[in-house]
C-alpha cells in the first residue's frame, strides 16, 4: 500500500499539461493553416483547374468521413465524462469505439486513394506530370493535405490505444485522467481539421 | 486542490452538439450543390467557423477552461487570419 500512496502523492499540476498540449496544438493549427493559404492562393490563381478537380472527389465519401469523424469526437469527449464520473468500464467501450471509427475513416480514405492510384493519378505519377499546372497543383495539395490528415489521424490512434491500455490497468483513473484529457485534444483536433477540409476540397466548386 | 477540479461535460450536452454539428454538415452539402458563386465559399467557412466553434468550445471544454487559454486560443485564430489578410493583400496588388 506504501508504493501506492507514493504514487498519489506524486507532484504533478494538471493544468501545466493541458497547456502544454494547447500549445502543440497551435503549432498544428498553424502547420495546416500554412497548407490552407497555398491552397487558397493557388485557388485564386487556378479556379477552374480547382473547380474541375473538386468535381473528380467523391461528396459521398467525405460526408461519410466527416460524419465518422464528428461521430468520434462526441465518443471520445463521453470517454473523458466518463472517466470524470468514474466509470471506468464506459470509457474504455467510448475509447474502443472511437478507434473504430478511426479504423472506419482510414478504410474509406484507403478505398478513396485506392480509385485516384487505379486511375493512375498518384504523386510522382506519369499522368500527374502531364495534368495542367492548376490541376497538378489541386491534387499535389488533396494529396498532401488528406495524406499529412491520416498521418495525424493514426497518431491520434496510437495516442488512444496507449491511453486505452493505461486505462485498463488504472494509471489513469477519476482522479488522474489528464493523459486521457490531452489524448481527448488532440482527437478532436483531427477533427477540427477535417471541418474545413471537407468543404474546401470537396464540395466547393 | 487545483488538479481535477475541471468541469465536466453531461453526455446530453455532448449529444446534442453532435446533432447541430450534423445538421451543419447536411447545410453546408445542401448549400454548395446550388451555385451561389462567391457566396458558396463565404457560407460554407462561416458554417465551417461555426463548426469549429462548438467543437473548440464543448468537445475541448475551451467554455469551461481559463480566460488565459481561451486568450491563447483566440490569439492564434487572428494571428493566422492576419497572416491570411496580409499574404492576400501582398497577393492582390502585385
Amino acid at each position: 500500500m506504501s508504493d501506492t500512496n507514493i504514487h498519489t502523492e506524486e507532484h504533478r499540476n494538471d493544468d501545466a499539461s493541458k497547456l502544454g498540449m494547447w500549445l502543440f496544438i497551435f503549432t498544428e493549427l498553424l502547420l495546416f493553416g500554412g497548407l490552407f493559404l497555398v491552397y487558397s492562393i493557388y485557388r485564386a490563381q487556378y479556379p477552374h483547374n480547382f473547380h474541375e478537380g473538386s468535381l473528380e472527389l467523391s461528396v459521398t465519401i467525405g460526408a461519410i468521413n466527416t460524419i465518422v469523424l464528428l461521430f468520434s469526437s462526441m465518443t471520445i469527449a463521453m470517454a473523458l465524462t466518463a472517466m470524470q464520473r468514474n466509470n471506468k468500464k464506459l470509457a474504455m467501450t467510448m475509447i474502443v469505439v472511437t478507434l473504430l471509427m478511426a479504423v472506419v475513416f482510414l478504410i474509406n480514405k484507403y478505398f478513396e486513394w485506392g480509385a485516384k492510384f487505379h486511375h493512375g493519378l498518384y504523386p510522382g505519377s506519369d499522368l500527374m506530370a502531364l495534368l495542367e499546372r492548376g490541376h497538378l497543383l489541386y491534387f499535389s495539395l488533396y494529396f498532401f493535405m488528406t495524406g499529412l490528415h491520416a498521418f495525424h489521424i493514426i497518431v491520434g490512434m496510437v495516442l488512444l490505444i496507449v491511453v486505452l491500455f493505461k486505462v485498463k490497468n488504472n494509471r489513469i483513473h477519476a482522479h488522474k485522467y489528464v493523459l486521457l484529457e490531452n489524448g481527448a485534444l488532440y482527437w478532436h483536433l483531427v477533427d477540427l481539421i477535417w471541418i474545413f477540409l471537407f468543404p474546401l476540397l470537396y464540395l466547393i466548386s | 486542490m487545483a488538479n481535477n477540479s475541471s468541469h465536466i461535460t453531461d453526455y446530453k450536452v455532448l449529444t446534442r452538439v453532435l446533432l447541430v454539428l450534423m445538421f451543419c454538415t447536411f447545410l453546408t452539402i445542401s448549400i454548395t450543390s446550388y451555385n451561389l458563386a462567391a457566396f458558396t465559399v463565404t457560407i460554407a467557412l462561416l458554417i465551417a467557423g461555426f463548426k469549429s466553434f462548438l467543437v473548440l468550445s464543448y468537445f475541448m471544454h475551451l467554455k469551461y477552461e481559463s480566460l488565459l487559454l481561451r486568450i491563447l486560443v483566440s490569439i492564434v485564430f487572428v494571428l493566422f487570419a492576419l497572416i491570411v489578410l496580409i499574404t492576400f493583400i501582398d497577393y492582390s496588388y502585385r
